[in-house]
């Protein structure tokens, strides 16, 4: 057992925390009430090479491993959730699927240019009718020839209109036994005729970040973009959530972190009835609260990092981690608005932008309803998991860095 | 062309520090690169990217300097020396400049060295002068951009409070760097790597072929500054003119004015 991160990870970490400081929190706030994404972020996270990160140096990526991933989500989230759900879909949801899953053709195609970050990727689960119940949904791919014609709308995706490639899972079976076995996974080049999209506003949180639909009409897509084969779509989608829940989780640890460090320093500085804030034990024991949920909250995530490394499955440990440090991060932004009064309910201060971020990962990437369910099914026994077709490749230095 | 870049270890630029018993105290503070030695490494990095040649980072402190010369290479110096022996201690700025000026002169060929413009620690800012001195090279100080390189000289321009300076000088030189040269890159992922697996070599004073120089300058103590008693007092009124006219009289009253 050794807990140490190490230099390399160390260094990365800095690396990414010293961009944020730089180049995200002096203008975050500003960007997030004009609810639109800073042109910049996207571009800088290609060039920096952070888009990449986890992804073998042969594939355009960096060659770090996946506990660099979620230090990396970690130090994003800090600054501000909508660059860490960048990690989310464009690593977790879908390049980290085409590592896993595609072929050696698809690689070149959709991996490299993503994990250099000249293409963004998103994922299209979620549709208007289906999102916890994932076999509910409705877009179908109809095979014609070399080619399926995809006809559907995906609702709630995470960078809708800036991706260049989108992940979607459609349904090809309708006759299928389970609906859940008609389902195939396809990459669709967000440029090809028939395919639309559009942002969402008015959202609680996330405002600086793209949320959207992305419509298909009639779109045709060649078979060579069909990710795995026919009917292996909801085992895709369900790997792929394991990425991008680990990013959530360690995304919700750094916003549990930036939540204290903001209380930490309020309460040094607020007086009331003649004394710091900080000396009043109720307000120690938030602090106290919150400081023990982000060591857990790490703990959880580093852990499913450690197995996702070895090539071990993790959806038990991930699933845990991103419920933990979803219901956290809401608790500790909730917290540090109350620790901040009446100014921690304006914008003058970046705690109630933390709050209405935190709420979405309650949400997304699995309800913490599912989460439970999932997390009881394990206990009771009723849930065990079983090899797939193709596993996440585990972390090997020599291949990675080669 | 191969330049030396000077980098040192020092606390981090926002870490509380206290003086116990006439000493320095950073707690535990995190250590990082002297910042202004961040754009010593821009700048040398940026000198080689466009005249050729190598950047040689060196560092003289203790096994914890080894970070300063690991993020000077994650930038993308291509090697770094570590001058560490416990006998060179507690030297004062003339010092460490006679130990620096050894060092790069254990480089060879050297045509420039390069240091930023202070280090946080101690905030001198005379090191880079001393250590041209012991060289016998120009001190070409506050170097705000490069304009050429050619033919053993450089032109440059001097960033001054009354104003900006162009000169020429000779090289070797030793120059200092400030803010406005240009941002410091991030250290690159490739380059993190790299660092972490470099083995950093260790140079005692021996290695060097100097022994410990003398110190000219003695500490006696330093103090914590004096603790400041500072109370706010909102000046409050119904109107703009009667808050300015209640802040007049209490400046009057207070006997500021
Ligand atoms: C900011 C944001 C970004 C998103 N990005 C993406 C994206 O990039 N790609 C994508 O595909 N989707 C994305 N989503 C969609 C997200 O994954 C879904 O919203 C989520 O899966 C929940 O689905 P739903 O909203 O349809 O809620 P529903 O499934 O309708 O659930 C409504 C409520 O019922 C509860 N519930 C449902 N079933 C059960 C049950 N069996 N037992 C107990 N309670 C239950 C839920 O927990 C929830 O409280 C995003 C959502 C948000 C808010």
């Amino acid at each position: 057992m050794d807990f140490q991160l190490s230099e390399e990870h160390r260094m990365a970490q800095k690396m990414v925390r010293d961009f944020a400081a730089k180049e995200v929190i002096p203008v975050i706030q500003e960007w997030d009430s004009k609810q639109e994404m800073a042109p910049h972020f996207l571009p800088r996270m290609g060039e920096l090479g952070i888009m990449g990160i986890n992804i073998p140096v042969k594939y355009g990526g960096q060659g770090f491993d996946y506990i660099t991933l979620g230090l990396v989500c970690e130090e994003l989230e800090y600054a501000d959730s909508s660059l860490r759900v960048v990690m989310s879909v464009h690593m977790g949801l879908n390049s980290m699927a085409v590592l896993q899953w595609g072929t050696e053709d698809q690689k070149q195609r959709f991996l490299v240019p993503q994990a250099k970050g000249e293409k963004v990727a998103a994922f299209g689960l979620t549709e208007p009718d289906a999102g916890s119940d994932v076999a509910a949904m409705t877009a179908t791919a109809v095979k014609d020839g070399n080619e399926y014609i995809l006809n559907g709308e995906k609702m709630w995706i995470s960078l809708a209109t800036k991706a260049d490639h989108t992940l979607v899972v459609c349904r090809t079976d309708m006759n299928a036994d389970k609906p859940t076995s008609g389902m195939t996974a396809f990459m669709v080049e967000n440029a090809r005729d028939g395919v639309t999209s559009g942002d969402i506003h008015g959202k609680l949180g996330v405002r600086a970040g793209s949320t959207g639909w992305v419509n298909m009409q009639d779109v045709r897509i060649p078979e060579e973009n069909r990710i795995g084969e026919e009917g292996e779509g909801f085992k895709i989608s369900m790997s792929c959530l394991d990425n991008g829940r680990y990013t959530v989780a360690a995304g919700a640890t750094g916003l549990i972190k930036a939540s204290l460090d903001a209380s930490v320093k309020y309460a040094q500085e607020r007086k009331t009835f003649g004394v710091q804030i900080a000396e009043h034990q109720l307000i120690q024991q938030k602090i106290a609260h919150m400081h023990r949920d982000h060591e857990m909250a790490q703990l959880l995530y580093l852990k499913a990092g450690w197995k996702k490394n070895l090539g071990e499955r993790n959806t038990r440990e991930t699933s845990l981690a991103k419920w933990f440090a979803t219901e956290a991060s809401f608790n500790a932004a909730s917290e540090a608005v109350q620790i901040h009064g009446a100014y921690g309910y304006s914008d003058e201060y970046p705690v109630e932008r933390f709050l209405r971020n935190s709420k979405g990962a309650v949400i997304y990437e699995g309800t913490n309803e599912i989460h439970q369910l999932v997390q009881a099914a394990y206990a009771f026994g009723w849930r065990k998991d079983r090899p797939l077709r193709k596993e996440l490749p585990a972390f090997d230095p020599d291949v990675w860095q080669e | 062309m191969k330049i030396v870049v000077c980098v040192k270890q020092v606390p981090d630029s926002a870490a509380a520090i206290v003086v116990e018993d006439g000493k320095v105290n950073w707690g535990d503070a995190p250590i990082v690169i002297n910042p202004w030695d961040e754009y010593a490494v821009e700048a040398a990095l940026q000198l080689t990217e466009k005249y050729g040649g190598d950047v040689v980072a060196l560092s003289m402190g203790g096994d914890k300097a080894k970070e300063a010369l690991k993020h000077a290479l994650a930038m993308g110096c291509s090697e770094a020396i570590l001058i560490n022996d416990p006998e060179l201690a507690e030297m004062d700025a003339s010092g460490a400049a006679k130990v620096l000026a050894a060092g790069i002169q254990k480089v060879g060929d050297v045509e420039m060295a390069i240091f930023g413009k202070q280090a946080i620690d101690n905030d001198t800012g005379v090191t880079p002068a001393m250590t041209a001195r012991v060289l016998g090279w120009p001190m070409i100080s506050l170097i705000s951009a490069v304009e050429n390189i050619a033919d053993g000289s450089i032109k440059a321009k001097r960033f001054m409070e009354e104003g900006n300076q162009i000169f020429e000088s000779k090289l070797p030189a030793v120059a200092s760097i400030v803010k406005d040269y240009s941002d410091p890159r991030y250290p690159s992922f490739m380059g993190i790597r790299k660092a972490s697996r470099a083995e950093i070599p260790n140079l005692t004073a021996g290695d060097l072929g100097i022994s410990k120089p003398e110190n000219k300058v003695k500490w006696f103590g330093v103090d914590n500054p004096p603790v400041r008693d500072i109370t706010n007092e909102k000046i409050e009124g119904e109107t703009p003119e009667e808050i300015a006219a209640n802040l007049v009289s209490k400046i009057m009253e207070e006997k500021v004015l």
